[in-house]
């Protein structure tokens, strides 16, 4: 079945395509991208309303799953729900489930019931160390074989600099990364929100900035001994990214993403309107202004590769207690792009090209996936946005079965207009007009 | 919490013949001095002096909370708060209820929202809680109908405390703006801290905070108080002096040394209280570490007001009670 989405705008980096263009798709894959493309018969044409813009499929390389073992607060079926409508057509999802994914067992598992169940792709993160305990390596080829695309302890920091050492060597031998969520354990000890003025006047146990940035600096000194690539989560302080920075300037093989609250919040959001709001607890914790101006010159300048949202669900019965309590994590894969374009492309801090280098084609790249790109023979998977469509977000509409988004009532300027998947229309949004006909071929499938 | 923020007159019948204030304080809730304004604080002290007289009667009792329903509800243990509490709940003629609630119904699995439902399905008018988790009353105060009295929330605030403090240095000094204050010891896990630094500052006191770098909030010069490592430079020419407690366990989680260290760098002895004003107050909110932030000599000795503040505490206590709680018309203001 061919499908022809026709005059649309295209921003496609890979092709260097920033125009109004055709994309052809012939069932899984892209078969044409061009202006004009002639329609063949047999071929159903999808007319783009004007002002959308069509590109590859993003991808969200940090999200949380929670399936197996923690199914209140997400399953595969709901968390895909949830990417597929916040415009990701691929999530790679992060070992800490229960039992942890550190066997070729729980990764195939995963990936099974994905196929079955997932409306996007799935693509699980192995555990670094059996166990998520950072003393053994997990069989990392194993992992790979089953379909790991790299491995991580996110949640929790690999400790130990030699571990670090190892699995950097050791999964640098297949080619996949090792993700790190860096903190330094003791110097975070008990801590809830940022070391700083907020978290003083409240109360609240600090996590120090330099808590993540003595991490980053080591996982840096790591992968320049080791020669093998890194990808450091969620950044959130201007260390970390004064470190990457020059990581960078002297040719390492190191990448970081950085997430759309840490671009968008401040610390100073814990003390009002609702002062000690548990969805305003996440780790790494809100950061202070100066954090917040270099997340955005990151994102800027080219520090920064990826926007990854960090999709953390919880149920409200788990958040709604006292503050040092409360789980850490907000769920995000149905708010990333608005807050990106409401926040960074239409205040002028990327370009919509960016935009798309940093929610698809890096995570793509950097977890050697096949999407990312509409290149002829490449994956039919296409995420169309709606940059100037005004939205409300209504957190009692998401498709996760958690509810925990600060954002609940906020009003952005960009939206998710549809997201196709290998072809398959997979979500459509009802407030964006003139997009029947692609929701009455997703309804054909 | 009330947005409205001024205190209201309003003509309310006296009760009793005690010479109290008709004025009210427009909130539901008293969870921090954060959210007090210099007349709020001044309406509260000013009250208090009109209780604290009531205790100095024969019968230590007036009718003005009369059919009110107080509970007193601590997850985390307290004699001398909650026993000031009670009597200043007794004295105004409220229906009073001590919960311990320690962690027994944390470890049984209920939820605090679920233990203060509970609660509040039995129509209390008001919650005095004490909680070791900072913000638990902010919290508290979003989902009960009944006003909200914060007796300590970790390390957050202790706005009775602050209060009670500023009403004895009030009551000695005739006024607050311009006395210059130290406060020494533990600053980073105080709550004390935290409410005295807000209301001192507030109501125009010269603050300086004394302690070793590891016990130091990060970022606390922001609240326009003076941070240093010498005593002698807090205490040089002080109206008055506090000290905090410094608890056995900062010394175990290696915030310093020893405690004889502690007490030899930081300790306050009558000698280095002698760079403070001649008529220096001694303050502590107790319970006192004798020998370790403070000389038994200097805690018993003259300057000491220490157990002022344990008297003061009843009125202010009082005084906020009734401000909160007492009075139809408070009601039908609300």
């Amino acid at each position: 079945m061919k499908r022809l989405l026709k005059g649309g705008h295209v921003v496609d980096p890979t092709q260097g395509i920033d125009g109004a263009s055709d994309v052809l798709l012939d069932g899984d894959r892209v078969v044409a991208v061009g202006r004009d493309l002639a329609v063949d018969s047999g071929v159903e044409v999808i007319e783009i309303p004007d002002g959308l813009i069509v590109c590859p499929g993003f991808v969200d390389m940090h999200v949380h799953l929670r399936d197996p073992g923690q199914e209140h607060k997400e399953t595969i079926a709901s968390g895909t729900a949830a990417a597929a409508a916040g415009g990701f057509t691929a999530v790679a999802c992060m070992p800490n489930t229960q039992p942890v994914n550190d066997s070729a067992a729980v990764t195939r598992s995963i990936v099974e019931r994905a196929a079955l169940l997932g409306v996007v792709r799935v693509y699980p993160i192995g555990a670094v160390s059996k166990g998520m305990k950072g003393e053994s390596l997990s069989e990392i080829a194993d992992l790979k074989g089953a379909g790991c695309v790299a491995v991580s302890d996110d949640g929790r920091p690999v400790a130990s600099a030699l571990l670090m050492r190892r699995a950097l060597e050791y999964a640098g031998m297949f080619g996949i990364p090792v993700i790190d969520h860096c903190e330094e354990p003791t110097l975070k000890g008990e801590g809830v929100a940022h070391e700083g003025f907020v978290a003083s006047m409240l109360g609240l146990r600090g996590i120090p900035a330099a808590a993540e940035s003595i991490m980053v600096e080591r996982d840096l000194a790591l992968a320049e001994m080791t020669g093998t690539p890194v990808h450091l989560a969620h950044l959130s302080t201007r260390q970390s990214l004064r470190a990457m920075d020059a990581a960078k300037s002297r040719g390492l093989k190191a990448t970081c993403e950085v997430t759309p609250h840490h671009f968008t919040l401040t610390d100073e959001r814990l003390t009002g309107p609702t002062s000690y709001d548990t969805n305003l607890k996440m780790n790494p914790p809100l950061r202070e202004r100066a954090d917040v101006d270099a997340v955005l010159q990151g994102l800027r300048a080219g520090t920064v590769d990826v926007i990854a949202t960090d999709h953390a669900p919880h149920q409200q019965d788990e958040k709604a207690v006292e503050f040092d309590r409360a789980p850490f994590g907000i769920i995000g894969l149905e708010t990333a792009v608005p807050l990106a374009l409401d926040r960074l492309v239409h205040r002028g801090v990327i370009t919509f090209r960016r935009l798309v280098q940093l929610m698809s084609v890096n995570p793509s790249r950097i977890l050697n996936l096949p999407g990312g790109s509409l290149r002829p023979g490449r994956l039919a998977d296409v995420t169309i946005i709606a940059p100037s469509a005004a939205i409300v977000i209504d957190v009692t509409r998401s498709k996760s079965l958690s509810r925990n988004s600060p954002f609940d009532g906020w009003t952005l300027r960009g939206a998710v207009a549809a997201t196709i998947v290998g072809g398959r229309t997979v979500f459509v949004n009802g407030e964006i007009a003139g997009l029947a006909a692609l929701r009455a071929a997703g309804e054909r499938g | 919490m009330s947005p409205e923020t001024t205190p209201t007159t309003t003509g309310a019948p006296q009760a009793d013949d005690s010479p109290i204030p008709t004025s009210r304080l427009r909130r539901k809730d008293l969870v921090g001095i954060a959210e007090l304004t210099a007349e709020e604080i001044s309406l509260i002290l000013d009250t208090a002096v009109a209780m604290k007289e009531i205790s100095s009667r024969p019968i230590k009792k007036v009718p003005a909370l009369r059919g009110k329903t107080v509970v007193n509800l601590f997850f985390e243990a307290s004699t001398r708060t909650r026993t000031s509490f009670e009597i200043a709940e007794k004295r105004l003629s409220a229906d009073t209820l001590n919960i311990a609630a320690s962690t027994s119904s944390v470890v049984k699995g209920e939820t605090l929202a679920d233990t203060v439902h509970n609660i509040e399905a039995m129509s209390p008018d008001l919650l005095v809680v004490r909680h070791s988790s900072s913000g638990a009353c902010h919290f508290l105060s979003r989902i009960c109908r009944a006003g909200v009295i914060n007796a300590g929330d970790g390390m957050h605030e202790h706005p009775t405390q602050a209060l009670l403090d500023a009403f004895t240095i009030r009551e000695r000094k005739q006024r607050i703006a311009g006395l210059k204050v130290a406060i020494c010891g533990d600053l980073l896990h105080s709550r004390v801290l935290r409410s005295n630094v807000l209301l001192l500052t507030k109501m125009g006191a010269d603050v300086w905070l004394c302690g070793p770098p590891t016990l130091m909030p990060v970022g606390f010069e922001r609240t326009g108080a003076h941070m240093t490592s010498s005593i002698d430079e807090a205490v040089e020419g002080a109206d008055a002096v506090m000290m905090l407690r410094i608890q056995l366990e900062r010394m175990l989680g290696g915030f310093f040394p020893t405690l004889r260290e502690y007490f030899n760098v930081f300790g306050m002895t009558p000698e280095r209280v002698r760079r403070a004003k001649p008529d220096v107050l001694v303050m502590h909110p107790g319970p006192m570490n004798r020998g370790v932030e403070i000389s038994s000599e200097l805690a018993d000795g003259p300057s000491s007001v220490i157990l002022d503040q344990v008297a003061n505490g009843v009125a202010v206590r009082m005084a906020i009670l009734y401000l909160l709680a007492g009075g139809a018309e408070h009601e039908a203001a609300a």
